[in-house]
Formats: structure tokens, sequence, C-alpha cells
């Protein structure tokens, strides 16, 4: 399989703060690939350092081939990569219609994607002219992801987005992404959710201070409980 | 509905208080002809459009801009001069215009693209000493702009108060040039306003709000900013030369004091915190009760005090003695921004959403 993405030895810099030491990530046209991971461990710095949010200080990053590490945000999303950050990101001054239409940028919104959408959050359809802002968190994160597939993308990096929401609206994205998977997206996932992260992933790559320490199939890892100790502190099997 | 680019005031009371200040303004010259509420009417229209297009800047992108009096200044003054060095006529307006729109929406161009791609505080801190620089630059180049003395021209006939178009033993009332020009104020600032909401109604108007909430998140979307906000920047800038030029029209004069002053910027910052940022109709709204209170609150102040005093009642005639309203005015802006904090049109549109 083709890699879509691939990282080669990516530092980034906050301020004094060197977060990314170094890291090589290849994720696979078509795959599911989720990046665990302890709390700041560099998930977050990884996925903005794709998207140009925060620039790579030295490496290479390349989406299908072609340099990107050099590029502006902007271009890099126009470039085919739907980015969902964390912590329900959506636009409450504007209503869900106009988020969504702000996300298919330069063309109208279609119907029967629309109706796809629709048919994973149902709740979108029915506050479709209310404010995002009066939305609660679960359709917040339902509208922050619609917002990243509104439109069919090469790549979708997706920042924790079952965090903070209740267990039955956990159930419904991790169906709704598992749709988007069964539709040929290539997914980087960062999540904390071991249950999620077992459903979903194909690949795995685990960090720890800035590094990559693990690579392999997600199903090894989900059947290796020692190691799931090792890496990540605690086991799958104790987080369901 | 089409007119308002599907954004009505959506609060009854609101919609109500739009139409009486538009119904009084658009009868101010039969209903209210004497020299000073002509004056003030005229401010209310100029200023109302002046206000609107900051509140593109402030309240639909989030930018702090010190330059509008710039721009402003720039429309009074490029009018200004062609009719004082080119004369009365129609050539010389023409002149003005296509030399005063151009040049705002440049400079605006130059600051946004220099200034507009780092924070927010940078952009504010270059305006303002652009904004310094230009004033002490019309100051010191006196032998074009007049200096502190400013440049009084005379308007096209058509334009000039002595024209009568109309005489009053036809329809009861004169219709002569000063009329005229008052309705060109009124119909020129009428438009900028509708376009100013075509235009924050628009996708692009959209994008301005996404990005005054996240700018990096409106680029994640693949949105380029610095694009979005330096074009905000020069449509600002053109809606404030046009009301510079609409005020020297309207003045028959651009003066460092009329078009440039540091105190017009904190004017039209007051009006648009007590409209109501980010609504476009906080523009009229606060225009309107600004100028009314600077024109008015000290008259209206002599006849309470004089009242109280008749009423032999004790400390008010001081308190409300007409030396003291600039304190009264004050006092009114804090109390306003205490109680509005959304402003008055954000307070009337979320009352009106309560009821609903």
């Amino acid at each position: 399989m083709s890699e879509l993405l691939k990282l080669a030895g990516v530092h980034t810099h906050i301020g004094r703060y060197h977060i990314l030491q170094g890291i090589d990530v290849a994720v696979a046209e078509g795959q599911t690939t989720m990046l665990l991971g302890r709390n700041g461990a560099g998930k977050t710095t990884t996925l903005r350092t794709i998207m140009g949010l925060w620039p790579a200080s030295s490496g290479e990053i390349a989406l299908s081939g072609e340099r990107i590490e050099r590029l502006a945000t902007p271009d890099i999303a126009r470039r085919g990569v739907g980015y969902v950050p964390e912590s329900m990101a959506v636009f409450s001054d504007l209503t869900v219609k106009e988020n969504l239409v702000l996300a298919a940028r330069d063309g109208p919104l279609d119907d029967a994607r629309l109706d796809w959408i629709f048919g994973f959050f149902p709740a979108l359809r029915r506050f479709w002219l209310s404010r995002a802002g009066s939305l609660s968190g679960g359709q917040k994160q339902m509208l922050s992801i619609a917002r990243a597939i509104v439109e069919p993308r090469k790549l979708l990096l997706i920042d924790e987005p079952t965090k903070g929401l209740a267990p039955a609206i956990v159930m419904a994205l991790i169906e709704c992404l598992k749709e988007i998977k069964r539709k040929g997206a290539t997914i980087l996932l960062v999540e904390q959710n071991f249950f999620a992260a077992r459903e979903l992933g194909d690949s795995v790559l685990v960090m720890d201070n800035g590094k990559i320490v693990h690579r392999g199939e997600m199903a090894a890892l989900a059947a290796d409980v020692p190691l799931q100790e090792r890496l990540l502190g605690l086991s799958l099997e104790t987080h369901q | 509905m089409m007119i308002l680019s599907g954004d009505p005031p959506r609060s009854r009371v609101l919609g109500l208080i739009l139409v009486v200040i538009i119904l009084a303004l658009a009868a101010a010259p039969f209903v209210f002809p004497g020299a000073k509420a002509m004056n003030v009417a005229a401010k209310i229209c100029i200023f109302a459009a002046l206000v609107a297009s900051y509140d593109l800047l402030l309240g639909y992108t989030g930018s702090v801009s010190f330059a509008h009096t710039m721009f402003y200044g720039i429309g009074s003054y490029a009018i200004a001069i062609a009719l004082y060095a080119m004369g009365p006529n129609w050539a010389a307006v023409a002149t003005g215009i296509v030399t005063g729109l151009p040049l705002a929406a440049l400079l605006a161009l130059a600051i946004g693209l220099f200034s507009l791609r780092v924070a927010a505080i940078f952009f504010a801190m270059i305006t303002l000493a652009v904004a310094s620089a230009f004033q002490v630059l019309a100051s010191q180049m006196a032998w074009l702009t007049g200096g502190e003395d400013g440049r009084s021209f005379q308007l096209p006939e058509l334009l000039r108060p002595g024209t009568v178009l109309i005489p009053k033993s036809l329809i009861g009332f004169e219709l002569n040039g000063r009329t005229l020009t008052y309705y060109l104020v009124f119909v020129a600032a009428g438009l900028m306003i509708l376009g100013l909401l075509r235009v924050v109604n628009s996708p692009f108007g959209r994008v301005l709000q996404a990005i005054r909430e996240n700018r990096f998140r409106a680029e994640a979307l693949g949105f380029r900013t610095v694009f979005h906000l330096t074009y905000a920047n020069c449509l600002a800038a053109l809606v404030a030369a046009s009301a510079g030029i609409l005020n020297a029209l309207w003045l028959r004069y651009a003066g460092p004091d009329t078009s440039l002053s540091f105190s017009i910027m904190l004017d039209i910052l007051l009006m648009v915190v007590i409209g109501g940022m980010g609504t476009i109709y906080g523009a009229i709204i606060g225009a309107t009760i600004f100028i009314l209170a600077q024109n008015y609150l000290q008259a209206l102040m002599g006849v309470a005090s004089r009242a109280a005093a008749d009423a032999g009642l004790p400390l008010l005639p001081g308190l409300l003695h007409p030396d003291r309203w600039l304190l009264w005015l004050g006092l009114l802006f804090i109390a306003s921004v205490y109680f509005f904090p959304t402003g008055v049109v954000g307070r009337l549109r979320s009352a009106g959403a309560g009821k609903a």
C-alpha cells in the first residue's frame, strides 16, 4: 500500500521547548493510523506540524510525494488535508449551515454528501439554522467532524474526537468514523480512548517525549497487554 | 429583506428605532430646517457610514485600527484640494474622488499586507504610527493642505445654498443646493451602509467572522486569512474615504480638526461600542445617540438646571450646570457600556430573542 503522508526526521520547537524530536511517520493510503501516547507526548503537535500551524524546524513532510513542510496552512488544507482539532472546534457565532458552507470553501454543498452526513449526525439537520455556539458538546464535535468530511479529503487529521463526550455519543462517532473509513478515507487519528483506538485503527504509532517509541499493527498492540502496559502505562482491557 | 441582504434587525424595537431614525433623517430638511439641526442630521448620516465601515474591521474581523480617521481625512482632503485648486466644477469633484479613493485603498493595502500577517496588536500599532505620521504630514505640507487652517472651497453651483432648485412658492418649501447636498449625503451614506450589510452577509463576511473567532481554524479550512483581512481593510478604507468626501462636501472645508483629529477616532470607537459591534445596524444607533448627545446634551442640561433651580432643589442646579456637560456625557457612555455590554443592538436583539 502506498504512503500518502510521510514524515522524516521532523523536529518542532515551540519557543524554547523542543517538542518533536526527529519523528518518522508513514500513513498508508486508505488506512487509519492511530497516534497514541500519554498526555504531553507530542501527538497534537504532530498534527499541528503537519498542518503547518506550528512549522517544523527541520525534517521533511511529504503528502503524495510532494514536500509540504514549508507551505502555509491554507495551502496544505487546499491540497486535501482536513483537520479536526480537539475541543469541539466550531465557529460558535455562525450557524451549523454556515460552518459547513465555510468548510466547502469554493463550491456549493453537495446534497447527497450532506444527506450522508445527516445519516450519522441527524442532530445537525435538526439544528441546521441554529448558532453552533448553542449546540451541546457532542453536537459540536459532530459538526467539527462533519466540517472535515463535507468535502472529500485526501487525508483527515483528527485530534481526540471522543474527548469529553458521553458514551452513547462516542459510539455514534466511532460508527461514523468507521463509515468514513469504509469509504476509503485515509485518517491519522489521535485518541486517548483505547476502545475507540482498537475499533478504528489499522496501524498504530505510540509516542513518548516527542519520539515514536513503537510502530506496528493496531490489532497486535490490542492483543499484547504487557506491551500496552509498557508503552502506555495501562492496558486496553481495563479501558473499555 | 433583499435590500437588507437577509439580515433584518431581528428585534421589533430595534426595527422601530431604525425606521424612526431613517424617517427623521429623510425628512430633516423639512421637519428640522435650522442650520444646526441640518448639520447634526448630515453628521449622523456621515458618521453612520464611517462607523459602519469601522464595524467591518472591529466587529467582523476583530482588527483594531487607529488609521480610520486617516482614510476619512484622505477622502476629505482629496476633494477639498481638488475643488480648491481646480475651482468649483464637477471635474474637480471627479478628480477628488478618483484620487482620494484609490489612494486610501492603496494605503490600506500596504498597511494590511505589511502588518495583518502577524499579531493583531502589531496591526494596531502600525495603524497608529501611520495615522500619526499622516497627521503631521498634512499639517506640514501647508502649500497643499492649508496646514492647520485646512482648505475652504466652493462647491459646484448646483450644490450651493444660493441655488434655488424649486422655489418656496411652488411646493411650500424651498429646495436649494444645500438641500440637494444633504440628500446626496443621505443617499450615499445609506447606499454605503446597505453595501456593507451585503458584504458582511456574503460568504466573504462569514469567513471574516470565522477569522475573528479563530484565525488558525479558518486557515486550517484553507482560507488565506491575510488576503481576507487585507481586503476587508481596503473596503473599510474605501467607505471611510467616501464618508470623508461627503463630510468635506457638506462642510465645504477640510482641516485637521474636522478630518484627521485623533478625537474623531475615539468618537468612532465609542459609537461602534455603544451601538453594538458586529451588527452594522449598531453604527446607525451609535452615531445617532452620540451625535445627538454631543450637540444637545448641553442645552438639555441648561433647561434641567434652570428647572431644578426654580424648584429650589439643592445641589442639582450645580450638578446639571451646562458647563458640566462633558462629565455627564462621559458618565452616560460609561453607563451605556456597563448596561449594554453588547451595545444597544446586541441588547435589543437578545431581549427580542428572549421573548421569542
